[in-house]
């Protein structure tokens, strides 16, 4: 079996960025102007990998304490990332916390109790980290698209409002929405799995050499954990936006009564 | 009173009005003068900032919101539809027909995409989902603004007859015309209610009587549907 890990020197990484330099011609050829965000990306995946490299091979190698410190790190930075898209929410981090952190317990923490994957370094940070970065999406889907479903149509949910209904009921059809929005991606992933592409985790195995069908077995575990991770975190970011929207007496908050 | 607005600037400022329970009240002032807020505050879609409205004596804070809203219904200048049928909209199963009829439209539209209505038939419909819920006290936040001229005189004898059969109805306009011909008492919201004195200085806003009284009607404070309304700061 041909294993790619450990095959690719500096040099190797090197010479890829060649491709990197085809981007950067085609975008001054087209006056795309996307050179400086081209350079930038490619110095900071640089720079981050390496880094991120160095701490997973000091974790990995005999301080798996430090992998909640790690997650945490991510968690972190998932919630600064998330609450600043979702802005216009107020307490936006808190939501985005709450959300990234809520669909992390609840899904990797199920695979570690159910002993479904072992609890080590190597399995339990790759796979917080898809949970995470996903979560994080979806906090910020949600938030955005509540808020923003709601104030373009806030005449008629305060129309609901006047009638008598609560907040819940008065907001509950941009919530589905919100919710829907915010899952279907990956409902729709899960769906064509292996048949549009193949997906990161399984990629990962086969280049390292594992037979496809155990390459399969993880990724299908790594689905389910993001269809349910994700619905974790749109449940969790739709309820906390809609409470965040409206006062506690069934009024649409100022900045959303107010202006469009 | 006094309801803040962005950057510091009041909406209202130093107000004070009350309004008797009975029959029509138009409240009428320049654009800007905060009349469609005073009227949010009424059934706390917003609250103020300072001082108190206070609803039949009690402050509307002390209210289950819920429920006072059902009693002070509010109908916005534009019609809101919801998706669904008309009948769907005025959610009142066997007395839609009935509430229908009471507001002038055809009870056969019951079955009708209520989004497929014209604008005064929306409307009218807007004031069939109010009245489904019994309500005491009806506010009217420029009823007759988005309507064609045809419209607006079918509904302007709507509002009135809803006045004359024990409801209490505020309706804000900024048509003098039409609150001097239909309303009974005119509460005049001054210009500058944006004024900036926020230290709750209270300035009373005049109310007119109307000068020709169309029939003569009196009615006491409390026997509008049992509640009264009263607004003041």
């Amino acid at each position: 079996m041909t294993d790619l890990s450990g095959r690719i020197s500096i040099g190797d990484v090197g010479l890829s960025l060649l491709l990197v330099l085809v981007a950067v011609v085609v975008s001054r050829a087209r006056k795309a102007d996307l050179e400086r965000d081209i350079v930038i990306a490619t110095f900071r995946s640089f720079a981050q990998l390496l880094a991120v490299g160095f701490v997973l091979d000091y974790v990995f190698d005999g301080n798996a304490a430090l992998t909640p410190v790690v997650l945490a790190v991510m968690v972190a930075t998932a919630t600064l990332t998330s609450g600043a898209r979702g802005r216009r929410v107020p307490g936006a981090h808190g939501i985005a916390l709450a959300s990234v952190t809520a669909a992390t317990a609840g899904t990797l923490g199920v695979l570690l109790a159910l002993r479904i994957v072992p609890a080590v370094p190597r399995a339990a940070i790759p796979l917080g980290s898809m949970i995470i970065s996903n979560a994080m999406n979806v906090a910020s889907l949600v938030m955005t698209r509540l808020r923003d479903d709601l104030a373009s149509h806030r005449r008629e949910v305060e129309a609901r409002l006047s009638l008598g209904q609560t907040a819940a009921e008065a907001s509950q059809d941009w919530h589905r929405a919100a919710l829907r929005s915010g899952t279907l991606p990956i409902i729709d992933q899960t769906k064509v799995v292996g048949l549009v592409a193949l997906p990161g985790a399984m990629t990962g195995m086969l280049l390292a050499g594992a037979s496809p069908t155990s390459a399969i077995r993880l990724q299908l575990v790594v689905m389910y954990m993001l269809l349910g991770g994700n619905a974790f975190a749109a449940l969790v970011a739709g309820h906390l936006t809609v409470r965040r929207l409206f006062t506690p007496h069934h009024q649409l908050i100022r900045s959303l009564s107010r202006n469009a | 009173m006094r309801v803040d607005g962005d950057g510091g600037r009041a909406i209202v400022a130093g107000f004070s009005a009350r309004i008797p329970a009975d029959g029509l009240t138009a409240m009428v002032g320049p654009s800007g003068a905060g009349k469609t807020t005073l009227l949010r505050l009424l059934n706390r879609l917003d609250d103020a900032d300072g001082g108190e409205v206070l609803f039949d004596g009690r402050d509307v804070r002390s209210y289950d919101v819920i429920a006072l809203r059902k009693r002070v219904q509010y109908v916005g200048q534009e019609p809101v539809t919801f998706p669904g049928t008309v009948a769907d909209n005025v959610n009142a199963g066997a007395g839609t027909d009935a509430l229908l009829g009471r507001v002038g439209l055809d009870p056969a539209l019951a079955t009708r995409a209520a989004d497929r209505l014209s604008v005064g038939e929306a409307q009218r419909m807007c004031l069939a989902r109010a009245l489904a819920l019994n309500p005491e006290c009806l506010l009217l936040d420029e009823p007759t603004s988005a309507l064609d001229a045809g419209s607006k005189g079918g509904i302007e004898a709507l509002v009135r007859s809803l006045a004359d059969n024990g409801l209490t109805v505020v309706m804000v306009t900024h048509d003098r015309r039409q609150a001097e011909e239909l309303a009974d008492r005119m509460l005049v919201v001054p210009a500058g209610g944006a004024d900036g004195d926020s230290a709750g200085g209270s300035r009373p806003a005049s109310v007119q009587k109307r000068r020709y009284v169309r029939r003569s009607r009196t009615l006491d404070g409390d026997s509008a549907g049992g509640g009264g309304g009263g607004a003041r700061s």
